[in-house]
């Protein structure tokens, strides 16, 4: 990556970045928006959604939004580290929740690709509503870089 | 209606579950999540690919709900940890999932769980993560 420039670099970084997040027909579902980016750190926001509750009980979140919300950002986080952009799929993410989401309020995150190799990028990613110290869970996620694939490949029969 | 299928139905009233499409299939008490192919649940229209954390969420729909009624609570357990694999890209098809409850502990429960689509030898994806199970919970209920 030395002396090369990045697809994070550049004036329109912040628009090219939120048009990748609205690429997403499932991010879109459940309203992700971009709020900022910070060096190589993206930032998110879902907003709080009656019909995304997971526990009726107590009006919680479900923890399936938080795993979506956190894997989105971290590939884009990925993404806005690389030279070249290409598709970039997730080989594994473990998410450990620190507390349940406060009932009402939008969840932020942050997410920062902190190594990026030929094959494969090293993400951290954190949820949480005000601040970073009370964080509701932390991600770690590996991804694989580019896992560029034909269009449409998933419409053709065979392969697994 | 059997402790069981009070559980499917619990699940069934979950905001996020109708949000996904998810519907419960429950044979003895071996639950199997069915989430139906939708346009929302793409993640890459390129593909076009069911996005990650939908399949994520459905394991762990899949094993909260699995454990809830192993541990036979009335309730749904907290999640402490969760790690995905991500074995083979999700098709634009119907997926389905099942959980395995590996051990219940007085305060922690560790679960697997797996997705596949067209062929159950071929899973898309697994989980395994820890939960916290509520003690009394199963000491009311007789455990």
């Amino acid at each position: 990556m030395t002396g090369e420039t990045h697809y994070g670099e550049g004036s329109d970084v912040f628009e090219r970045i939120k048009t990748m997040m609205q690429f997403t027909p499932q991010g879109r579902a459940l309203g992700f928006e971009l709020t900022r980016l910070e060096g190589s750190k993206v930032c998110g926001r879902v907003p709080y959604k009656p019909e995304l509750v997971g526990d009726p009980e107590t009006g919680v979140i479900a923890g399936g939004v938080i795993t979506t919300f956190l894997d989105q950002l971290s590939g884009m986080a990925t993404v806005l580290v690389m030279n070249e952009p290409s598709m970039v799929a997730t080989i594994d993410i473990r998410i450990d929740y620190m507390r349940a989401a406060t009932p009402g309020r939008d969840v932020m995150a942050e997410a920062h690709c902190y190594k990026i190799g030929r094959n494969v990028a090293f993400v951290r990613a954190i949820a949480y509503e005000d601040s970073l110290d009370n964080p509701i869970a932390h991600a770690t996620s590996t991804f694989m870089v580019n896992a560029t694939r034909k269009i449409g490949a998933n419409l053709r029969e065979k392969k697994s | 209606m059997t402790p069981q299928e009070h559980l499917a139905a619990a699940l069934a009233r979950v905001p996020y579950a109708t949000f996904l499409g998810v519907r419960a299939e429950l044979k003895g008490d071996e639950l199997t999540l069915v989430l139906p192919f939708a346009d929302h649940l793409v993640g890459n229209p390129m593909l076009p690919a069911l996005h990650g954390g939908v399949v994520a969420a459905l394991m762990e729909l899949t094993a909260i709900t699995q454990l809830a009624i192993a541990s036979k609570s009335a309730k749904f357990p907290k999640t402490i940890d969760v790690g995905f694999d991500y074995l083979r890209s999700g098709k634009p098809v119907d997926t389905y999932a099942r959980a395995r409850v590996v051990k219940i502990g007085r305060r922690i429960a560790n679960v697997q769980a797996e997705a596949w689509q067209g062929q159950r030898d071929q899973p898309i994806a697994a989980m395994h993560g820890h939960f916290l199970v509520s003690e009394e919970e199963r000491v009311v209920s007789g455990e």
